[in-house]
This record gives structure tokens, sequence and C-alpha cells, in this order.
């Protein structure tokens, strides 16, 4: 039995709908991927997929294993870009945010 | 990584990485910088005088929940002394505008201003929930853009406003761009692309609402963000009658852009510019005989540029389909020798459009050479630039917006529609035109035996 890490992740934009409409989802990570390294937000993504998301058009999610282009991610309220996209290794307690754009405004 | 300090302030930790410079920013270092910015556009281009009254399109979207919030805080800041309403349209989609309308009403109260909701029942008896219903999906975006659009301009109207500003960011005008080269519409390229649209003056003894987008150098990222650090209240879900649009492969392509390299959306707008100044005639601010002309050749009739992720005012998505069927049956007629096909005299632009009227043979409206590259051939022969299957949505009914390269545009009488009194260079608006065709289709209710009732 793998440890894992408590991460609090938060689907606004939209996104929401995926995971059975809600917005905040406190998840058991395991800290570290099949592969045996920590694990990163690229896991963390895959994850969610595997195991959170309730409906079935993942596409609106992920795009070939990543991240949807026009979905910011953010990682204890900073954008990802600056920490590292998906190869930030979590800790326990971050916080991760995925906002969609992809909607009228 | 280490944490980066904020290039600003140098001590809090970065936690915005601006697309349009690349510079790491903490969020009140970027809120600020966001709302300067805004405000060097709305100064620059002299877009508002003090004590003027503007009406902000407001949808419950985050462009527009965004441009209200900054608008009212710029105001505040530089006492512009001007007075904002938000004026909302309700289109009547249950389970889409009325979840929105809600998050405008929740925003009016807490920036504390007026709101005007005008509906589409109200104003032409048709909500879009019955649009759909009637039309089933065929040019229902169409239908919206084109009611939208003068719903704006009549609520500016009973407002008492004569300035219309609405939300379309880099990201909306950059996917207009794209989507209009990729179309040919070289008209649309300079309306697309311009801060100001029309004049806020009197024409024709009919005020003309002026339209402008303030946050139209602004990211849609960097709105997302602002939106989310400033923790405004938004509504986001996709229309649920949109489409598989052409608006949505733009959006793909420069979504896919922005990830190689962020700097191509200000770019692209910026060569949209360029390019539409090159237009002879329908271009945007830049043309000599633009103004005037631009003026009447603008969407007078519909509200096309990004709000719907869908449509963009016309069905693009749907024309495309049903252009792109008339072919497939041109060209299997074509070779079964089943129809005959009626030439009008190659009077590019009128003689394409007029084949719609024509009673012709095949299923098709269109005049195409008998060879399977119907299409190229037509290019050899007329000179205009629209001589392949003219991608002309239902608003493009003059002439004038694509007889671009030799021909000056044909003078247009600008007057009212005869209908309804909207400004309009027809005799019959395209609201009303698109009722008429709505209403002679409706269905008798109330009167029918055992009929499902409207």
């Amino acid at each position: 039995m793998t440890d894992s890490i408590p991460i609090a992740v938060e689907f606004t934009g939209g996104l929401e709908l995926l995971f059975s409409n809600q917005r905040k989802h406190q998840v058991a990570l395991p800290a570290s991927n099949p592969e045996g390294t920590p694990s990163t937000v690229g896991y963390l993504v895959k994850w969610l997929c595997e195991n959170l998301i309730k409906d079935p058009r993942k596409e609106m999610f992920v795009l070939d294993d990543s991240v949807r282009p026009g979905i910011l991610v953010l990682i204890n309220d900073a954008d990802w870009e600056l920490e590292g996209e998906e190869k930030y290794e979590l800790q326990a307690n971050d916080e991760i945010v995925f906002v969609s754009t992809l909607h009228g405004g | 990584m280490p944490p980066h300090p904020c290039e600003t302030c140098h001590t809090s930790r970065a936690q915005i990485l601006r697309p349009s410079t690349g510079t790491r920013l903490c969020a009140p270092c970027f809120t600020l910088a966001f709302e300067t910015e805004t405000a060097a556009t709305i100064t620059s281009s002299q877009l508002f005088h003090p004590g003027e009254r503007i009406a902000i399109g407001a949808s419950g979207g985050k462009d527009s929940t965004v441009l209200a919030s900054v608008l009212q805080t710029l105001n505040a800041r530089y006492a512009w002394g001007l007075e904002l309403v938000l004026l909302s349209i309700d289109e009547g989609i249950a389970g889409y505008r009325d979840h929105s309308l809600e998050a405008v009403k929740r925003n009016a109260e807490v920036l504390g201003l007026p709101l005007k909701i005008l509906g589409y029942e109200e104003l032409y008896g048709w909500s879009m929930d019955e649009v759909v219903a009637q039309v089933v999906r065929k040019g229902n975006c169409t239908y919206c853009g084109v009611f939208r659009r003068q719903a704006l301009d009549r609520g500016a109207a009973a407002l008492g406003v004569r300035h219309v500003v609405t939300g379309h960011n880099a990201d909306d005008v950059a996917e207009t761009v794209v989507m209009n080269l990729l179309r040919g519409d070289l008209a649309r390229l300079g309306r697309g692309t311009s801060l100001v649209t029309g004049t806020g003056g009197l024409e024709g003894g009919f005020a003309s609402v002026k339209r402008s987008k303030p946050l139209m150098w602004a990211y849609e990222k960097e709105i997302v963000m602002y939106a989310h650090h400033m923790r405004l209240d938004y509504f986001s879900t996709e229309c649920i009658y949109s489409p598989e649009a052409f608006r949505g492969s733009a959006r793909t392509l420069i979504k896919n852009l922005e990830r190689i390299r962020p700097e191509s959306i200000l770019d692209v707008v910026r060569s949209g510019i360029d390019m539409a100044r090159l237009v002879p005639g329908a271009g945007g601010e830049g043309g000599s005989r633009s103004r005037r002309v631009e003026a009447m050749s603008r969407d007078v009739e519909d509200d096309t540029g990004g709000g719907c992720s869908g449509g963009n005012g016309e069905d693009a998505g749907g024309e495309m389909a049903r252009v792109e069927e008339t072919l497939r049956l041109n060209e299997r007629a074509d070779e079964e020798g089943t129809e005959t096909e009626i030439r009008l005299p190659a009077k590019a632009t009128n003689g394409q459009r007029h084949d719609r009227d024509v009673v012709h043979t095949g299923p098709a409206g269109k005049v195409l050479s008998p060879t399977v590259n119907g299409q190229n051939h037509d290019r050899h022969r007329h000179t205009s630039n629209n001589a392949t299957v003219p991608h002309r949505t239902k608003q493009e009914k003059k002439p004038n917006c694509k007889a671009a390269s030799d021909a000056a545009p044909p003078r247009q009488r600008l007057g009212q529609c005869e209908r309804c009194g909207y400004l309009s260079s027809q005799a019959v608006c395209k609201a009303c035109m698109l009722l008429e065709g709505l209403n002679k289709a409706r269905p008798r209710t109330g009167i029918e035996v055992g009929g499902a009732g409207g």
C-alpha cells in the first residue's frame, strides 16, 4: 500500500460539470506514480481522469494526456508555468486549481 | 523550483506569468497592471468623454464581469465621471441564460450599478428556445446574433445611452481575424478589429449607437486571472445551442498557438488590423471612404464576435455544412446529367446572390461550371474576390461589402426599417425579415384542436 498525499483540488470555469458538479475536492493522491518517481501534477491529471471524473467527456479536460490548452492550472494560487507545469512535484496539502477559459464571456 | 519574486515589487512571490510580456508578477501588481493598461487603451483612444453615459453589455460571463468591475474601478480612480449602467439581454434560453442572468444581478448589486434586462420575448415575441424549436438548429445562431444586435441598440436607446461597451478580448478578436481570413470575409476584418464601431451621432435622424471593446488588447487568460484573484463572481457555461461551429476551430488554433508562442495572439490582432487597412472601401477605421461606408456596412444587423463559443452571430458551422452538401449534390448531378445549369451574366456578387431567387432545376442555388473543379473555374472567370463558393452569411445583403477589388461601393441609403424604425440600409431590417419568416411558419397555437400549444 503506497503512501498517499492529501491534495485539495478545485475546478472552476465550467469544469466542475465533469466532476459531479462539485468545485472542491479533497483527494488522496498516491505519493509516487507507478514508475516509482514522486507524483507530479501530470500524474495528478491522469489520476483524476481515471478516478474522479464522472462525465464521459474527458476531452473537455485533457487532450492527449495533458491538460487541454485553454485550461489554466494554479499551484498554490500561482500559475503552474512558474512552477514547472506538469513536472511540479506535489507536496502534502498543496492546492491545485483548474480554471477553464473555454466558454463565452 | 525556487519561487520567483515579483518583478515589480520584488517582495512578494510571483503568481502570474503574463503571456504578453513574459513578466512574472504577484497578484496585486498584476491586477494593478491590468487595470492601468485598460485605462491606457481607453485614454489613448479617447474612448469616453467626461460624464458620458455608458451601457456595459453584461452577460454574466467572465469578460463582461471583469469589464464592469474594471470600469467601475477606473471610473473612481481617475474620476472620469462616467455614468455606468449594465445592459443584459435575455435570449430566453432555459438552463443557460436564466442562470447567467442571476450572476449579472449579483454583480449589479455588488457593484452598485443599475441593471436593465431586455428580453427577446418582449422585443420580438420569440424566445430563442422557441426559435430553435421552430428552425431546429438550422441557423439558430444567426437569429440570435441578429436579434441581439438590435436588442443591445434598443436597450441603449431606452436607457438614453449612445455608447455600448462589450467585453471582447484579444483572443476573441484573434479568433475573428482567423475566421475571416479562412473565409475570405475581408469586409468583416475591419469591423472585427476596430476598437470602436459606429459613431454615436445622429445619422439619418436615427441615433447610431457607438460600440467599443476596451478589453480588446487583454488576453483571455489575464481576464480569467483577474477575475480569479479579485474573486469576481461569474457564470461559465456554453450556450446549450452552440453547434460545432467554425469559431471553435479558430479557437483551437489560437489556443494551440498561444501555447507555443503567447505573443501570437496580439500579433494576430495587429496583423488583422493591418490587413483590414489594405481592404479598399470596406476597411475599419483606416480607409478613406471607410468611415461612411463602414458605419453603414458594419454589422448593423448582427452581434458577432465571440460571445457564443459556437455561433458568432451566424451559423457558420451549419452554413458550411449546407454549402458542402450543396456542392456534393451539384457534383453528383453534373456527373449524372440530371440537372441543367442556368447561368446568369457574370456580374460577380449580384449574379450569385440572385441565384437563390431564380427557378432552377437542381437543389442548389449556386452557379458552378460543369467540372468537378467548379470552384476553381469560377475563380478564373470572375475578377472579384468572391468568385468561389460564397460563404456569405445571411447578414451579407450589401453587395458593396464584397466588391472590394475595383468597384466603388454603390451609394447606400441609410434609413429606417419601415416596420420597426430600426436603423437599416434596407427597407425592412434584418430582424424584421427573420421575424417574418418565423411568424409565417409558426404553427397556429391555441386555435388548433388538440395541438401542442406554443
